[in-house]
């Protein structure tokens, strides 16, 4: 008789600590700081057991004072090391929006230094109601001088966590909240995930979903049902937004001239109308129809879970949104 | 006056007329157009910067306010630089990026001036961390004006560098006007150096116009902070002669009093008092100095006329570093 010891694969909250580790290890200019880091390893566990591994100088327990965290991991960056600021909740970073848009952001242009600096909360709609589901996405990809990852598995959570401290760029790490648990591979530690790097999750040959973060899972649920109707929808996952990877957009237009571009954010002024506002521009001609954005309301998030839900895209919204595109 | 020698009396003294002279020539330059943007003069404050930065080391850290060419120059900046930033000149100390709110040597030192209020003191908390954690024997002085006192993120920084000892000094520069506001009507408890020693550091209320004063103070202040007490707070009470603008009309205090904070507690001819009583040097000599010091700021303002204007097609350049795109 053969026993198979399948082994448990790691969740995304475990890749982002792997990722943090395997850099500590290597520099020791890495520190970690922000509230309820040491004993809870964080909300959501992702830098559980890092304090007791390296120690307190390593992980530091913050008062909550988003402001000065965020300050604090900037003046260090610009002094030589290399912090990561955990807010737990991109919502937080609302205090602190000076520290990161007016001075982490524009201290390389202005000042010719770089600021080695990178901010993790997790971000998304889930439950919590309205102060801790925002989707902030378009702040920070608006900003000169922020970079902005998103990823939406546990091998790309350790891939841009990696390549982000191997830089010296300020970078906005966003992690869905819904998406903590879920188990994957992830890479040794030669891997890396580039920024500007999309990556298509389910092939297709109609139409294509262009999206990021927890959208991908509905998208690819969306795609599944579609199938069976026979609409084969590609999705591509952008994994990061700022770089954009303007390349693989580019050719999704052009190939499939129907696009659906998806997110959780209410729409107005949003990432997703900035892809479809630059696609229009640049490959209009290879359009068969507009472009459809699906996102949010144009509401704060209830705490009521049905509420919430009907707030942001469903698999039938989506699904509908590339029905449309392919009717074109 | 114990252990006051000639040559650093004359330095002290130099550098205060150096300031002074610097700060009425760019008014008068940017009343005629010459300084894009305006100009903050700090006439008045110089025993504050000359006092602070002759007490700390050339590579400690400084991350300043608005009003900043007074702690720049007494950094050890040239006036040269100084003025051809203010005219924002591609030789100016930060390449005509920055302007009369941002000069700034990061890699000196110098963490910048600031055009947000209460924003650098964070700076350099951050700074002071990054001093720690890398074990450097160094300090960090965060300016402040009596404005900044009123900001949140002030005292969580100054909380923050309490419970972590870190190596920084909280420096106020209290001119007493924040714009046209009077910090008596502004400042719930009165008393900043009360308001300070809550959070657990040592605080002090001094004479902004006695160099020597502000000098011993602040020596005393790196001392606790090279071995490992902690953070000090200094608030010095200082007098800007000055709209808090160039060509300000303020109607919010009276000639009576800016007449008697000139004729009774100018810093400069306090200090020339001491110099003189001290047998450092004669009233000759004192004008000798005052001649060489108009020859400096000619030749400051010379150059900076005659600077090259920044590269119009650098203005996307170094915002970040383009290598996060990159495959490791």
């Amino acid at each position: 008789m053969t026993t198979e010891v399948k082994a448990v694969t790691p969740t995304y909250s475990e890749a982002f600590q792997s990722g943090v580790r395997e850099e500590m290890n290597r520099n020791k200019k890495i520190f970690i700081l922000g509230t309820d880091l040491v004993e809870r390893g964080g909300h959501f566990a992702q830098v559980k057991g890092i304090a007791q591994e390296f120690g307190l100088k390593q992980v530091r327990d913050a008062p909550i004072s988003e402001a000065a965290m965020v300050a604090a991991g900037m003046g260090a960056a610009m002094y030589g090391c290399h912090p990561i600021v955990d807010l737990n909740f991109i919502d937080f970073s609302l205090g602190a929006m000076d520290e990161i848009i007016n001075q982490a952001a524009k201290i390389r242009f202005m000042f010719d230094r770089p600021v080695p600096l990178v901010i993790r909360a997790t971000s998304g709609v889930a439950l919590g109601g309205a102060h801790h589901c925002n989707s902030l996405e378009s702040f920070f990809a608006h900003t000169a001088g922020l970079s902005l990852a998103v990823p939406s598995t546990p091998m790309d959570v350790k891939g841009l966590i990696k390549t982000a401290l191997r830089n010296e760029d300020p970078v906005v790490f966003l992690m869905h909240k819904k998406l903590s648990g879920i188990r994957g591979e992830i890479g040794d530690e030669n891997y890396f995930v580039p920024f500007g790097k999309a990556k298509t999750v389910k092939a297709g040959t109609d139409a294509a979903i262009i999206t990021y973060g927890y959208s991908v899972v509905t998208a690819t649920k969306a795609a599944q049902a579609l199938e069976a109707e026979g609409i084969s929808v590609e999705v591509i996952d952008l994994r990061t937004l700022y770089p954009i990877d303007q390349d693989a957009i580019d050719a999704a237009v052009t190939k499939f001239g129907r696009v659906v571009v998806l997110d959780e954010a209410p729409l107005f002024g949003s990432i997703t109308a900035e892809i479809a506002a630059t696609a229009s521009e640049r490959n209009f001609k290879s359009l068969k129809g507009p472009i459809v954005r699906v996102g949010a309301v144009r509401a704060p998030l209830s705490a009521n879970p049905a509420m919430s839900e009907a707030a942001i895209p469903s698999v039938d919204q989506i699904s509908k949104a590339v029905k449309q595109v392919m009717s074109y | 006056m114990s252990n006051l020698d000639k040559s650093t009396a004359l330095s002290l003294l130099r550098q205060m007329m150096v300031i002074r002279d610097f700060e009425e020539t760019a008014d008068k330059l940017c009343l005629r157009g010459k300084v894009p943007g305006g100009m903050h003069n700090s006439s008045g404050q110089e025993a504050v910067a000359v006092g602070t930065l002759s007490a700390i080391a050339k590579d400690d850290v400084i991350a300043t306010t608005h009003r900043s060419h007074h702690h720049t120059l007494a950094k050890g900046y040239s006036a040269k630089s100084v003025m051809a930033e203010l005219f924002t000149k591609a030789t100016g100390i930060s390449h005509g990026r920055g302007g009369s709110m941002h000069l700034a040597e990061v890699t000196e030192g110098h963490f910048g001036g600031n055009g947000i209020v209460g924003a650098g003191v964070g700076i350099a908390m951050g700074a002071a961390l990054g001093i720690q954690h890398i074990g450097d024997k160094k300090i960090a002085v965060g300016f402040v004006g009596d404005g900044g006192m009123n900001t949140g993120r002030t005292w969580e920084s100054i909380n923050m560098a309490s419970i972590w000892k870190l190596p920084l000094i909280i420096l106020v520069d209290n001119n007493q006007y924040a714009v046209e506001t009077f910090v008596g009507r502004v400042t719930g408890g009165g008393d900043l150096a009360k308001r300070a020693s809550g959070f657990g550091l040592p605080a002090y209320n001094i004479d902004g116009q006695d160099v020597l004063e502000v000098r011993k103070y602040v020596t005393e202040a790196r001392e606790r902070a090279l071995a490992g007490e902690g953070p000090t707070f200094i608030n010095a009470l200082t007098y800007r002669y000055y709209g808090h603008n160039v060509g300000e009309k303020g109607q919010y205090r009276t000639q009576e009093e800016i007449a008697q904070w000139r004729t009774t507690q100018d810093p400069i001819d306090k200090f020339t008092g001491v110099v003189i009583s001290s047998g450092f040097a004669t009233q000759a000599e004192v004008d000798e100095l005052r001649a060489s010091v108009r020859k400096e700021i000619d030749e400051a303002v010379a150059y900076a006329e005659s600077s090259p204007e920044p590269e119009i097609a650098s203005i996307t350049q170094g915002v970040d570093s383009g290598k996060l795109g990159v495959q490791l």
